[in-house]
């Protein structure tokens, strides 16, 4: 089965073999970044779908279900209607960084995807700091949010824009800190070596993805939470509020520029959805030995699948936080945590080397623990003491 | 050829993010022209082979040190252009000679510098893991001196930013 794994790759080269030599190396970019585009642009599409598909079934009721089989064709509804939709530039705004503001946002996400490993020899651009780029990439967004914000000249958007960039400027220091772990252990920034240095198996049979080791574990909750943050999402969907700053740094947007702004924050949580797989999940890896043969894509793309199904459970479940508890969360808890589990990692590193029967039991129970403490007391602290019992007068 | 284009370009984009950024009437304009000016710096390093000083300049200027200028521009209001104040100070060409006073100063110590006669290494990419090897052996001490600095500095700004105690007497709301 090994040409269904290679098959894209296969390809790419079978088409850039057509050109002559001194082109090939543009020919193969040029494919990288269509399929990648192609891909998640189709994903966005549907993600848009399934979520509101989802949200009414988790809601008891259908969701979009009129424009083709089953709603199916509902983005498609959804883009004739962005793009066909009076774009409005408010009188006083300024004029040129409120057009530049959507591109900011959303370009550097699309350039997020490149150090992304998809599958087996499938990362577009495999970088020795590929990490590295990933967030430096990432960190150029809140300077579009506040484009966005401060251009519309709208004290709301302002004001949106302010909580918007507290935000994710809060939840990125979680966000960098849960993947210092895992680069750690694997010695290296690049991708493809994490994703290579969760190759092994353990017991013979079972990969050691890092997600199966207490501060993988902890990482990867503590990671979701942060890339939910940072692509604003509910339960952290704070820079929109009708009730109190409407649209955020949004309100001035219309038609595609909006368009563009959702497309940024879909794309924003898929790259994270994506490094969370390679992180923590083993990449395009099988969970067990015997499943190898299936293709190294469809690995990746199912994680990511359940990922993006979680992300969607979630936001149909949990209420929003306040600003007040979203900041105390990111900075009295996620931060401690983070660093925590940093030492955490280096307890599971240094505990490796133990010989003696049911070690491996032990150093699991042990490092789980001493993350486990921590964890129950800061949530305690955070939550401060319990209000007094309630008592009702007139219900009885 | 194509490397002395894309020079052109990121020199481009760093000159003119400057001298934008001192030019400009409005702050907010300034402050996002800066981050132009630093990304520009980052492309350069890129082009230098030194990814890691490239993505670690795009990470903290654009991602931390521009944002930091603008909150503190959004939380002042200080990006309101107040029309008849001229953009340059009366004292100008004080300004102008100490900065070419400067510039004086750090050509001739580059011009006389021995590096300049030595041939450039063949292999100049740098590795991350060499420049973590390297922070943890060789240059350990420095790093921790750094540390120990910024945490220092951290915790003042915790002190200064700390809610002082109310007086009894204005407790009551």
């Amino acid at each position: 089965m090994s040409w269904l794994d290679q098959i894209f790759v296969f390809l790419g080269d079978k088409i850039a073999g057509w050109f002559p030599a001194s082109v090939q190396p543009l020919v193969s970019a040029v494919l990288a970044i269509a399929c990648i585009m192609a891909v998640f642009g189709t994903c966005f599409a549907l993600t848009t779908l399934a979520e509101r598909k989802l949200l009414g079934r988790m809601q008891n009721r259908f969701g979009p279900n009129r424009v083709g089989p089953c709603g199916l064709f509902q983005p498609l509804a959804d883009g004739v209607k962005m793009l066909t939709k009076e774009d409005i530039v408010p009188f006083s705004a300024d004029k040129t960084l409120h057009f530049l503001a959507p591109l900011v946002l959303t370009t550097p996400i699309w350039l997020a995807f490149a150090v992304l490993p998809f599958g087996r020899h499938m990362t577009a651009v495999n970088l020795d700091a590929g990490i590295l780029f990933f967030f430096a990439i990432g960190s150029t967004s809140e300077l579009a949010v506040f484009m966005a914000g401060w251009s519309s000249q709208n004290k709301y958007s302002v004001l949106g824009a302010m909580r918007a960039i507290a935000q994710m400027i809060s939840y990125e220091v979680p966000l960098v800190m849960t993947a210092v772990p895992v680069l750690m252990l694997a010695g290296s920034l690049s991708l493809n070596d994490v994703v290579a240095a969760q190759g092994t198996h353990a017991f013979g049979w079972l990969a050691r993805w890092n997600v199966f080791t207490p501060w993988g574990l902890a990482g990867f909750v503590l990671f979701l939470i942060a890339v939910t943050a940072e692509s604003n999402r509910s339960p952290f969907d704070l820079p929109e509020g009708e009730s109190e700053i409407i649209a955020g740094f949004l309100i001035e947007y219309s038609g595609f520029k909006y368009a563009l702004f959702f497309l940024g924050e879909y794309l924003g949580l898929f790259a994270g959805a994506g490094l969370a797989v390679t992180l923590f999940l083993g990449g395009w890896q099988a969970p067990v030995k015997g499943l190898d043969w299936v293709p190294s894509w469809l690995w990746f793309g199912g994680k990511f699948a359940v990922l993006i199904f979680l992300f969607i459970w979630v936001r149909a479940t949990l209420p929003r936080l306040r600003l007040d508890q979203l900041l105390n969360f990111a900075w009295r808890f996620m931060v401690p945590l983070a660093l925590i589990n940093l030492l955490v990692a280096a307890a599971w590193y240094w505990s490796g080397a133990w010989q003696f029967a049911g070690a491996a039991l032990v150093r699991w129970v042990l490092c789980a623990a001493l993350f486990a403490v921590p964890c129950h007391w800061l949530g305690r602290a955070l939550r401060g003491p319990l209000p007094p019992p309630r008592k009702y007068s007139y219900a009885e | 050829m194509p490397n002395e284009i894309v020079f052109l370009l990121c020199a481009a984009l760093t000159l003119g993010g400057a001298v934008a950024a001192m030019t400009m009437r409005n702050l907010v304009h300034c402050a996002l022209c800066a981050a132009c000016a630093f990304a520009g710096l980052a492309a350069f390093y890129l082009q230098l082979g030194a990814q890691f000083v490239g993505f670690a300049q795009l990470l903290i200027y654009v991602g931390a040190i521009a944002i930091l200028i603008v909150f503190t521009i959004m939380l002042t209001r200080g990006g309101d252009i107040q029309p008849g104040v001229s953009g340059a100070s009366h004292n100008w060409w004080v300004g102008l000679s100490v900065a070419a006073l400067v510039l004086a100063c750090l050509v001739r110590s580059i011009m006389s510098s021995p590096n300049l006669l030595r041939l450039p290494p063949a292999n100049v990419a740098a590795p991350a893991r060499k420049i973590g090897e390297a922070l943890m052996n060789r240059y350990v001490m420095p790093l921790q001196t750094i540390g120990l600095l910024l945490t220092a500095a951290l915790l003042g700004a915790v002190v200064i930013g700390l809610r002082e105690p109310r007086h009894p007497d204005t407790n009551a709301r």
